[in-house]
């Protein structure tokens, strides 16, 4: 089994999460593409470490998923909190810290 | 009419022309030297540390410390009286001064024949100014501290004249400096005193470079500082650093004794309370300049080229004072021209060699009685006409200040040279031994002595005589007795001061230090020399007679008057020339540095960091706040880091 379509796969969901990052406002949905884009690349490790054989990229993409989990804990408590002072889940009214 | 007073460098003629200083160790009363300094600068410690506890009897302390000390110096002067001439060098050593390596300085003293007769002069006629000053200072709040002052300016300047080395002469020398600027800017609140202390001191450090300068050469050369030893070596120096070290020696003499051309701070001067101009004047710094040279006449002897420059200052400054004298109305700088010329003749005499020591140290205390005497009684004067110092506003006082007139009078005569009187013996002199010299000096020295008393009548004449031109509410009364009794004993000093050269005293006194001078033949004898001075003199006081004394004195000087006239009100354009010279450049110079700190030197430090500033100006603005657009930066970072490995990966 050739391990191109998983690869392509792989590419056309990290392309698709980048670009929810860049053009979508709502924070949640931002979130979701953020996940999309770690999938995408967990996706990309499986494949390579079926390639060549070894446990590694297997093991490495365990330790996305964990750190994945925990981003969400803190990062869906962190906008629950802004939704909840500022009315609002759009990640680009929540510009206040800058220049 | 040449003689050979300058002789050329050998050693006969040194051993007879600047002997050495051998000092013998201090016993007896002059184990007490140390105390003739110590007084008054305990008076000075106590007046000024005090505080205005001492307010009371302050005053009182301060005349009693310079009578003790004159006390004393008369006691040594009478033991110095009774031993043989070669035994008249006595040297007291205090304690080590400065001790470095080969480098050693004694904090020593030296009393001969020369010290003797300026302690006498210094704590004498210093004295009698105290006393005045008690009546003088009467009304000022801040009395004890002029009496604190004083006592300094007494205290440094005997420091200066007992040293035995140049050093400790040099820290007398710093002493009296310091000591002059306070007291002439002693009213400090008129920022006339206050630019004139300052004038007075910037001017003075000129002079001490030359000062520092030479104490510095001296020690290269010789390895000590100390008058016995260089005295003994002097010979051995080489012509050109005996001639710099005299030319040194001359610019500190003329900035302490306000010779052409650092003479410009004397007028000045006179913004300090009276008896402080009488106190400068008479008895001690301007003395201080002729007392470096003469002490230093071992050097001096041995650099001719040095010895006609001292005379050349000595003729060019006494004309310059006598003229600047004649066109003054301020009754207190026309006094101050006259000294300036008559430190002139004392510069001129003092180079002239062993020819001139002895009559420059006897002009010098003749004067410093006369000086005191008229400074004292212009101030006696200025009291009664409510601290007026335009003679135009006198006018016949001498029936208002019967004391202060007849007492000025005698100073008056004994300065232009009435025969008899104190400085006809002392100024003949000078002018004979002046055309033993040389014609040119001699003539100088001769106009000097008409100019002298042409500018001296018109003061006496504007002063004591004519009509009345006092204002209405001016009400002249004569000064008490504090201050009247000094002024008498001042005009009988004025009178018989020329006593000191009866059987040729003062010269014979003063030869264990100058040295033994040969007698020289003029092309005149000394009667008819005497005589065309005394012609001289009398032209001088008819001149002023019929200029000033027949005609009416307006009450404002006039201004249309001649170029002359103008150029010796404006001191001989002097202070235009220090302006023009060095002021003005200077000021430019400073101000150009300051341009170039400003925006040079701070430009490149502001500019940088202007720059760093508007750098970060402009890169906080990525800063926007924006999540999506910090993303996308982080992508395109990612991106670019991706075609770089794989850029390197593929080449």
């Amino acid at each position: 089994m050739s391990e191109t379509p998983f690869l392509v796969l792989s590419a056309i969901l990290f392309t698709i999460g980048a670009v929810g990052v860049l053009t979508r406002r709502n924070a949640l949905v931002l979130f979701m593409c953020v996940e999309m884009m770690l999938n995408a690349t967990n996706l990309a490790l499986v494949t390579f470490s079926r390639v060549h054989g070894n446990l590694d990229g297997q093991v490495t993409a365990f330790f996305v998923m964990v750190v994945a989990a925990a981003e969400v804990v803190v990062g869906l408590a962190i906008i629950v909190t802004i939704f909840r002072t500022r009315r609002s889940a759009s990640v680009d009214d929540a510009s206040l810290l800058k220049y | 009419m040449t003689t050979t007073v300058v002789t050329p460098l050998s050693a006969i003629s040194l051993a007879e022309g600047a002997p050495v200083i051998e000092a013998a160790s201090a016993d007896g009363v002059f184990s007490l030297l140390w105390l003739i300094i110590a007084l008054p600068a305990l008076g000075a410690a106590i007046l000024l540390l005090g505080g205005r506890r001492t307010d009371a009897w302050g005053h009182l302390l301060g005349v009693a410390t310079v009578a003790g000390s004159f006390a004393l110096s008369l006691l040594a002067f009478l033991a110095l009286l009774g031993r043989d001439a070669e035994d008249r060098s006595v040297g007291q050593t205090l304690y080590s001064w400065i001790e470095a390596g080969p480098f050693t300085v004694d904090l020593a003293l030296l009393y001969d024949p020369l010290s003797a007769l300026f302690l006498l002069l210094i704590t004498g006629v210093g004295g009698i100014i105290h006393v005045y000053s008690i009546g003088y200072m009467e009304h000022d709040a801040r009395r004890r501290r002029f009496f604190g002052y004083l006592n300094l300016f007494v205290a440094a300047m005997l420091v200066l004249v007992l040293a035995d080395n140049y050093l400790v002469l040099f820290l007398g020398w710093e002493g009296v400096g310091l000591a002059s600027y306070l007291l002439i800017g002693f009213w400090q609140h008129k920022p006339s005193a206050a630019a004139a202390a300052k004038k007075a001191f910037v001017v003075n450090r000129v002079g001490d470079i030359g000062m520092a300068l030479g104490v510095m050469l001296a020690f290269a050369t010789f390895g000590t500082v100390g008058f016995a030893e260089i005295s003994a070596v002097a010979g051995e120096a080489s012509d050109g650093v005996l001639t710099a070290l005299g030319l040194l020696f001359l610019l500190a003499a003329a900035g302490k004794s306000a010779q052409v051309p650092l003479q410009s701070w004397l007028l000045d001067a006179m913004e300090g309370p009276t008896p402080v101009s009488a106190l400068i004047h008479a008895a001690t710094m301007v003395t201080a300049g002729v007392y470096l040279v003469v002490r230093s006449n071992f050097i001096y002897e041995a650099a001719p080229v040095a010895q006609t420059a001292v005379v050349i200052v000595g003729a060019v400054t006494l004309l310059w004072g006598a003229i600047i004298g004649t066109a003054k109305d301020d009754i207190k700088k026309a006094l101050a021209g006259s000294t300036m010329s008559q430190i002139g003749y004392m510069m001129l005499a003092a180079g002239l060699g062993v020819a001139g020591y002895a009559f420059a140290i006897f002009h010098l205390l003749t004067h410093g009685f006369f000086k005191a005497n008229m400074f004292l009684g212009a101030g006696s004067v200025m009291h009664a006409m409510d601290d007026d110092v335009d003679m135009r506003h006198y006018g016949a006082l001498q029936k208002m200040l019967p004391v202060t007139f007849l007492t000025f009078a005698m100073g008056y005569l004994a300065i232009i040279g009435f025969p008899g009187f104190s400085g006809f013996w002392s100024k003949d002199k000078i002018i004979e031994a002046a055309f033993g010299e040389n014609l040119v000096v001699g003539l100088a020295a001769l106009l000097g002595a008409g100019i002298t008393a042409f500018y001296m009548t018109r003061l006496m004449l504007m002063t004591f005589f004519g009509e009345k031109r006092w204002s209405e509410d001016v009400h002249p009364h004569e000064s008490p007795k504090v201050m009247t009794v000094p002024l008498i004993v001042l005009a009988a000093l004025s009178v018989l001061g020329g006593a000191m050269l009866l059987g040729n005293w003062v010269v014979e006194w003063l030869e264990p230090t100058v040295g033994h001078a040969e007698h020289h033949e003029l092309a005149v004898s000394p009667l008819v020399m005497t005589l065309i001075v005394t012609v001289v003199v009398a032209v001088g006081v008819a001149l002023a007679w019929v200029l000033v004394g027949k005609r009416e004195v307006p009450r404002v000087a006039p201004a249309n008057v001649s170029v002359f006239t103008r150029a010796a009100r404006a001191d001989l354009y002097g202070d235009a020339l220090n302006e023009g010279l060095f002021m003005r450049p200077g000021d430019r110079f400073v101000g150009d540095l300051t341009r170039f700190d400003d925006h040079g030197v701070d430009g490149a430090v502001n500019g940088t960091a202007a720059a760093f500033g508007g750098m970060s100006g402009v890169f906080r603005r990525w800063q926007n706040g924006f999540v999506r657009s910090y993303a996308l930066s982080l992508l395109a970072g990612a991106v670019l880091l991706l075609a770089v490995l794989l850029a390197v990966n593929l080449a």
